[in-house]
């Protein structure tokens, strides 16, 4: 009885302390976000001034003044096209290179992910000028496929590398059953391999999204016309326009953020246990 | 002989179906890497200043020259202080709550989408939001930054610093509030990471009676090796090519005390205008970051076998 | 819940599709549109109200297209250009050498006979000033044959700022005009707690613009151009002077707290919050203080000489020029636009919307008040932009990271001194080898 008490004891302790822990660092996770959203309601004559948590009237016309000034609408359709185009483009792809490099037999199959990787080590700082001459040469440059083909390329290694990290550490028992089953290649990489590796593909639309969203620098080399332009582009604008108007940038900054926060809402749900149960197979084949 | 013929010609035809899979991200490559890589490599052996009609070729001369350039190796260097900072304190802060958000512990969600809020924030707002931490100055008497405000309050006020313009701690602050703005990465990739470790491999060392810390020795970290690498190698990718934040934090630099190669590289384009040398520094950071990267691969596959 | 999330998945690929196989089907370029790119996020909304006006008036459309940050802006017209696909009008940022490069390179049209028709008609609206760093004078180092290749939008000063409030707070009367006197009112201004200049000496040009005013006024234009020529080693007495200039103004205090990396933004923002007494900055700064702290009573000065030898001169120049590509087919429509915008109405509405000062010398009459403090002293102004020669960008990075140097203490002006020089002669010798 007492050796249980004390057992507790031990273990409620060690829960407070991590919990403690975990806490302080998600208030100073938590602390920017907050201190975006109170700027984003305040007013210009009271922003340098007040300094009381929640300013007493909350101004929602910066949300107004962020939307319509910045032309958000247009960009923000923009944005979400590039993100679901490019993030669509690397699952597939990078996924696909990635199973071949984990589990299938070719020639050169360690030449060409080390390829792969040692693109990643290799910044190319000047690159920009080559890229804009091929776009035009072969008419990409200013269309949005050119754009999403490029950005594709920009997450591409990292996407294979981390694929096929969680596709080597995967049991293949079960898609060596599905082989058995009868099931090509392609099936296996479909039913078996991609749902396994869920938590992995998640890790990689998170990135890859946020990669997009944020991207802007090489969105104003590739693309001329104002319609084509990523939200990013817009928020950078926004923020040069109105060099001090904080709360209308803060406002601005708000709407940026919340889609990519949704998708990561919605994403590291799929970071979760429990994909052992064999009717997978069953179901697909 | 026939039959032998027989099986290389069903290894053909297996291998170009294994080939249809990287095939798509192998004509992306070739196009949007290799040929500018190519391009790069080419303007790295030209003395030109990215607008002139003519350009010299001066063959090795730019990576001759870079060979002596002090700044260039210290920024190096400096990439290589926020590098070993963001290894160390980030991914062992990224390690440490992945665990824990591993565990049945409340609040669990509550955490998974919190630790991921610093890596979504612009570096605008980072920017701006360190600037006003570490501001240095004073206003009627008062501290106006948030840290020295703190440390005025609760009496240490030798330890009140202008703390990016000291060369002894402004690299140090760009590294930490690099790691804190990194961490969420690590954070859920470690996560994923730990959810594919079979549950009944745990329950196997309860039944031996290990204690967590044992089973942690035991079953975590062999599991977790590999995934821990990428993570490594993405901090020490990112860590390195670092430039955006501290552009926002310390603007054009202190002295040369924050440089460095990715805003060594943009000095040397769009300053200076020595697009070939540019070119070359990009070359030379890329040789050092595969040496590095083998350095790990080395490190871990002794790991692996120890 | 999952089937929504599936359909909406599906509707956003499938839009995604579709608008990619839209955006391929490219439209042939418009013959009476001109495409006009530019990096000035201030004065983007004024713009296109201008391009719609001129459009109302003459039929023909301007498309105005805003690429920024400055750094991405010179990126896209580098990149543009080496691939052949520049607009009919943009703008050339960074050093006089890269646009003697780019018209060198063919992008560029000389637009000479255009400023001089109807006896000069078009180049004596304009100030000196401005056009002056669109020309290239006989003979200059560039190699660039003589003539005016680039159209002012407006001009630019950069001067020294001071607080009223806070130095009458000090008891101060009048705004330094000696280096003794600024000294002196900093002291004031330390008894009551109020900093003293604050700049963006992180972004590294404002510092050597206050040390070229400086270094003007220790030994005048003929012995900084003569350093440049390398005939004076920065080691001479009189640039140690300017070098010192930083290491007593830091010892004294004057410098506020955390100035060498400090963003001019948040120098603007220090300064319009009464934080600092003084400021260096441009005329731009006029706009960006009326919106942050309408009340904010201030006036414009000269950095308080240290010299009585020679003047004073400060940076002063065309803010912002555009050029006409020479590759355009629609070269006279563009040119026409130019003529149109920088005619004394446009000026006066760009003047009064952005708060800049204008090119055209008629519209000066409309700019607000604290700009005309700006205007006065156009002409004590000079800039590297049109100095018959440059120095090079390699001396001038060492310069500038030795100025950084001197304020937080790490070296002498002597050691810095000795340091640039050793840049300097190396240059030189690189210059020799060609």
């Amino acid at each position: 009885m007492i050796q249980c008490n004390k057992y507790r004891l031990y273990s409620g302790a060690k829960n407070f302390g991590i919990n403690v822990f975990l806490l302080s660092v998600a208030v100073t996770c938590l602390f920017p976000l907050f201190w975006m959203l109170r700027c984003s309601f305040m007013s210009l004559d009271t922003i340098f001034v007040d300094k009381s948590l929640i300013p007493p009237p909350l101004v929602f016309t910066n949300y107004i003044t962020a939307w319509t000034k910045g032309n958000f609408g247009v960009y923000l359709l923009n944005s979400v096209i590039y993100t679901a185009s490019v993030v669509v483009g690397i699952v597939i792809i990078s996924s696909l290179a990635a199973y071949a490099f984990s589990r299938l037999e070719f020639p050169g199959r360690n030449f060409f992910f080390y390829m792969f990787v040692l693109a990643l080590m290799i910044p190319l700082p000047g690159s920009f000028v080559p890229l804009v001459v091929m776009m035009n040469k072969i008419g990409l440059a200013n269309t949005r496929i050119g754009y999403i083909l490029c950005m594709i390329n920009v997450g591409l290694s990292m996407s294979i590398l981390i694929l096929k990290t969680f596709f080597d550490k995967m049991p293949s028992d079960l898609e060596d059953a599905a082989r058995i089953d009868g099931c090509g290649r392609l099936l296996i990489w479909w039913h078996v391999a991609l749902p396994l590796a869920r938590p992995a593909i998640a890790v990689i639309v998170i990135f890859n999204s946020l990669n997009v969203w944020n991207e802007f620098i090489l969105a104003q080399l590739l693309l001329n016309d104002e319609a084509l332009m990523p939200l990013q582009k817009g928020v950078m604008l926004f923020t040069n326009t109105n060099s001090v108007d904080y709360p209308v940038i803060m406002a601005g900054l708000v709407i940026s953020v919340t889609p990519i926060i949704l998708v990561y809402l919605a994403m590291q749900k799929h970071i979760i246990k429990g994909l052992t149960s064999g009717t997978v197979i069953g179901e697909s084949c | 002989m026939k039959i032998e013929l027989n099986i290389t010609k069903a290894n053909m035809f297996e291998w170009a179906r294994n080939y249809c899979f990287v095939l798509p991200a192998i004509a992306i490559f070739s196009v949007f890497y290799i040929y500018p890589f190519y391009e790069i490599f080419n303007l790295s052996l030209h003395e030109w200043n990215g607008i002139s009609p003519n350009r010299v070729y001066i063959g090795f001369e730019n990576f001759k020259e870079l060979m002596q350039d002090e700044v260039w190796w210290s920024s190096l260097v400096h990439a290589g202080y926020i590098t070993l900072i963001a290894l160390t304190f980030q991914n062992t802060l990224a390690f440490a709550l992945a665990l824990a958000c591993d565990r049945e512990i409340k609040l669990k969600k509550f955490y998974r989408v919190v630790f991921f809020i610093p890596p979504v924030l612009s570096e605008v707002v980072v920017g701006l939001i360190w600037q006003w931490i570490l501001h240095a100055g004073v206003q009627g008497g008062e501290q106006i930054g948030l840290l020295n405000r703190f440390l005025d309050k609760i009496g240490l006020h030798h330890m009140v610093n202008d703390w990016l313009s000291d060369p002894k701690t402004a690299l140090t602050c760009i590294a930490v509030v690099h790691s804190w703005k990194g961490f969420g990465w690590g954070f859920i990739i470690l996560l994923a990471g730990l959810q594919t470790i079979d549950k009944q491999l745990y329950e196997a060392a309860r039944v031996d009676g290990a204690t967590s810390w044992q089973s942690f020795r035991n079953v975590t970290v062999p599991m977790m090796v590999p995934v821990i690498l990428v993570v490594v190698i993405l901090t020490v990718l990112g860590s390195m090519q670092v430039f955006v934040l501290i552009l926002s934090m310390v603007n054009q630099g202190l002295v040369f005390h924050t440089e460095v190669p990715v805003t060594r590289i943009l000095v040397a384009m769009t300053g200076t205008n020595r697009f070939g040398y540019a070119c070359a520094m990009g070359i030379n950071f890329g040789v050092v970051l595969i040496m590095i990267s083998l350095l790990f691969k080395i490190i871990s596959s002794r790991m692996k076998q120890a | 819940m999952k089937k929504i999330a599936h359909v909406v998945c599906v509707v956003i690929v499938g839009v995604a599709i579709f608008c990619n196989i839209t955006g391929c089907v490219r439209t042939p370029p418009e013959k009476n549109v001109v495409t006009v790119w530019h990096w000035m996020t201030d004065r983007d909304q004024a713009f296109k109200e201008l391009a719609a006006r001129y459009e109302e008036q003459t039929g023909i459309k301007i498309k105005i297209n805003l690429y920024a940050p400055s750094d991405a802006f010179s990126r896209k017209v580098v990149a543009s250009a080496q691939a052949k696909v520049l607009p009919d009008i943009y703008g050339i940022l960074g050093k006089k050498k890269i646009f003697a490069s780019f018209i060198e390179g063919g992008f560029v049209v000389d637009l000479t006979a255009e400023f001089q028709k109807d006896n000069k008609q078009w180049e004596k609206s304009l100030f000196p000033k401005a056009l002056a760093a669109n020309r290239f004078v006989e003979g200059n180092v560039y190699n660039t044959p003589p003539g005016i290749y680039g159209v002012p939008i407006d001009v630019t000063n950069i001067q020294m700022l001071y607080n009223k409030k806070l130095l009458a707070k000090a008891g101060i009367k009048h705004p330094p005009k000696t280096f003794a006197e600024l000294l002196a009112a900093n002291k004031a201004l330390a008894r009551v707690g109020v900093s003293g200049l604050v700049s963006g000496f992180g972004e590294a040009w404002m510092a050597e613009c206050f040390a070229s005013n400086y270094a003007f006024n220790i030994m005048g234009q003929e012995k900084v151009f003569a350093t440049y020529r390398g005939e004076v080693p920065y080691t001479d007495p009189d640039w140690l002077k300017v070098f010192t200039v930083f290491k007593t103004l830091t010892e004294e205090g004057v410098f506020a707290r955390g100035i060498v990396t400090k963003g001019n933004k948040y120098a603007e923002q220090d300064f319009a919050l009464e934080r600092a007494a003084f400021s260096f900055n441009g005329s731009w700064c006029v706009n960006v203080y009326h919106k942050m702290n309408p009340n904010l009573e201030y006036g414009a000065m000269l950095p308080p000489a240290i010299s009585t030898e020679y003047p004073m001169r400060i940076w002063g120049y065309a803010g912002s020029s555009f050029v006409v590509n020479n590759h355009s087919v629609r070269k006279d429509t563009a040119i026409a636009f130019l003529k149109w915008l920088t005619a004394a109405e446009q000026q006066a509405y760009l003047a009064r919307e952005t708060k800049n000062l204008p090119a055209n010398r008629r519209a000066l009459a409309s700019v607000p008040d604290v700009l005309s403090d700006f205007a006065e002293v156009m002409d004590q102004t000079t800039h590297p932009s049109i100095w018959p020669l440059d120095e090079s960008s390699l001396v001038l990075e060492k310069f500038d990271k030795g100025l950084q140097s001197i304020i937080i203490g790490e070296k002498t002006p002597e050691q810095i001194a000795q340091e640039v020089q050793e840049v300097k002669e190396r240059e030189m010798a690189k210059q020799k080898r060609k």
